[in-house]
């Protein structure tokens, strides 16, 4: 065999060309089979998605015109029970607003109304507090009036001190700040008059 | 022939030893005109040098887990020998490193270091900087503190602006909802692992490409061109050994003064080069009220509030903030002047020049301050003075008045 190789000096390029593509092609599938592990190993974990389990809380203590701050999946969520004042002023300033009517997908389909809350208790606003420019937690303005530091004719709402972007009451962004749309609302449900279930919105039991 | 000598020959043998040094050192011919802008490239790799010493050290008490790593840095603050002198070193050092950096990058604007045959190595260059820039943000998130905490916040949520996958991708950078202990861990090694191996390998890039092409020099003019017709030395070149090694030292002397002044005097330097925010622990619930990144990425920082959202999505904001980094690599391309050095070029390039420094410094001050509309304003004007410094280079710098170029170096 080698000596006929050495005699036969030709060169079969087809052959080569097409073992060398062959070769880069399985190499190629092979290269990108494992960097699947590796790439995947950076979702998030197990353990973080089961931290990322549905949060119970209890809002007996939350006064009207109180805010109460809790961590579900490692997020701040904010539950306000906003008094009849603070739900009247929200219907007038509707012109100021990016979105007023919450036709971006920001909360799920039961809070798509003027209050962004679920009906039975419209007083109570279930938010994500983290700003939608950059993640920032907004800080909360809720008192109404120049007090908040924000003009007079400010309505209550919350503040992101990053970049300035300005939310009401039902957590709607305003006209001309750096947030493109409304926080988002989770998903959550009553188990009692008293006892909210934030991040799961499952009927029955 | 005495032993040593002996020796090295067994060395050299097997390995280029001798070849290494005279091609890098001893015969390795820089123009003779260099003048002080040349020290920021030898003092880029002293900076190199002592991040990785301090930050090895470092890494032998830190710990890369949310609820230990703040403290663990306190640790090395008050109860490992000398551990503060090591943590400010490493502090002070990742700025300072962004100092000689820049003004190493101004050298190249002034004398066209950049140009033909030189883009690799510019291209290099800008790669060493983006590597340089990831490490220190990843390196910043490690103390978690507030500003660590938030400020990676803030910016992995920019990855989030990019449509359609920008969610999904933002969890997958952080492996997790929210920035937490997963990101600690993952960022730790990028920090002390990926992106040191990286940079090495580039620096290494970065310098084999020069010493190809060779030394470009105030005049902007090659050395080349004129070499002697028996030795074919560059007849403007002398050997980077040991003329440039013994004023290299000259200059990490006076580095040195300046480094200790701050690390022993004021190592955070007036909150400039460690935020007051981070001494506080991270605090995933409560942002403090004013955020901003440290001082060498606020020129970025500042185009990116610059730019208004646009169609309901911050991403105008972040594709801005990327095209300012990225056009920088295109200089070699956008420069169509016939002269290379700033002695020979005409007031067009040196004032869009000034102007461009101008920009590039006010937006790193605006990119410290609070939002308002005049800030949001001042921030817009210079971010089109920035990008038109290298979007009209192409005209401005073919239509500008040069002097003639002088065919040696002058000295």
């Amino acid at each position: 065999m080698g000596i006929q190789c050495m005699s036969q000096n030709e060169v079969d390029r087809s052959k080569r060309r097409f073992l060398i593509a062959a070769t880069t092609a399985v190499g190629g599938i092979a290269t990108i089979g494992v960097a699947v592990p590796f790439l995947a190993s950076w979702m998030p974990s197990q353990r973080a998605k089961a931290a990322g389990a549905p949060v119970e809380v209890d809002i007996s203590k939350v006064e009207p015109g109180m805010i109460l701050n809790v961590e579900w999946q490692g997020k701040p969520v904010w539950i306000v029970n906003r008094t009849k004042e603070m739900m009247d002023l929200l219907g007038k300033h509707d012109d100021q607003l990016v979105d007023p009517k919450s036709e971006a997908k920001q909360q799920p389909e039961y809070c798509q109304n003027a209050m962004r809350s679920r009906a039975e208790h419209a007083n109570i606003l279930v938010a994500v507090g983290i700003c939608t420019h950059l993640g920032c937690s907004p800080s909360e303005k809720m008192k109404a009036g120049p007090v908040s530091g924000l003009g007079d004719d400010w309505p209550g709402g919350f503040f992101c001190p990053c970049h300035g972007s300005k939310f009401d009451l039902a957590a709607r962004v305003y006209k001309g700040v750096p947030a493109p749309t409304n926080l988002v609302i989770p998903p959550y449900k009553y188990l009692s008059d008293n006892r909210i279930l934030v991040g799961d919105d499952s009927k029955g039991a | 022939m005495n032993s040593l000598t002996r020796l090295l020959g067994w060395v050299d043998d097997r390995f280029p030893l001798t070849k290494l040094w005279k091609e890098h050192l001893s015969e390795y011919y820089a123009p003779k005109n260099f003048n002080f802008w040349y020290f920021f490239g030898s003092l880029a790799l002293l900076v190199l040098v002592i991040q990785i010493v301090s930050g090895i050290f470092l890494t032998m008490h830190y710990k890369p887990d949310a609820g230990l790593a703040f403290y663990s840095v306190e640790y090395i603050m008050r109860d490992v020998d000398w551990g503060w002198l090591i943590r400010y070193v490493h502090s002070t050092g990742a700025s300072m490193f962004f100092v000689v950096v820049y003004l190493h990058m101004f050298r190249g604007l002034i004398y066209g270091s950049y140009r033909k045959p030189r883009e690799l190595i510019w291209i290099f260059g800008m790669l060493i900087y983006l590597a340089l820039m990831a490490e220190a943000f990843m390196g910043y998130l490690l103390p978690w503190g507030q500003m660590s905490y938030w400020g990676a916040q803030v910016i992995v949520n920019l990855f989030a602006a990019v449509p359609f996958i920008g969610p999904d991708l933002s969890i997958w950078i952080r492996g997790d909802y929210v920035i937490s202990d997963a990101t600690l861990n993952r960022f730790f090694a990028f920090h002390v692992a990926a992106l040191p191996l990286v940079l090495i390998g580039l620096v290494v890039a970065h310098i084999i490409a020069l010493h190809e092409v060779g030394s470009n020099n105030p005049d902007g003019v090659e050395i080349k061109k004129h070499k002697d017709p028996v030795t074919h030395i560059p007849l403007d070149g002398i050997p980077f050994h040991p003329y440039y090694t013994v004023k290299d030292i000259v200059g990490v002397v006076v580095f040195l003064m300046v480094f200790s002044a701050i690390v022993f005097f004021a190592p955070d330097l007036g909150g400039y080069f460690i935020e007051y925010n981070n001494f506080v622990p991270a605090d995933p619930l409560n942002t403090p009220t004013h955020i901003a990144p440290v001082w060498y990425f606020t020129p970025f920082y500042a185009v990116l509030r610059a730019v208004p959202p646009m169609f309901g999505s911050q991403f105008p904001g972040v594709i801005a903030m990327g095209v300012a980094v990225v056009i920088i690599f295109f200089l070699p391309w956008l420069d169509r002047a016939p002269a290379k050095s700033i002695r020979y070029r005409g007031p067009i390039y040196k004032t869009a020049l000034t102007l461009f420094v101008i920009s590039f410094v006010g937006l790193g001050w605006l990119g410290m301050l609070p939002v308002t509309p005049l800030y949001t304003l001042l921030s817009q004007i210079l971010t089109t003075v920035y990008l038109g410094f290298f979007l009209l280079m192409p005209w401005y710098s073919k239509i500008d008045k040069c002097k003639p170029v002088p065919e040696r170096v002058t000295g």
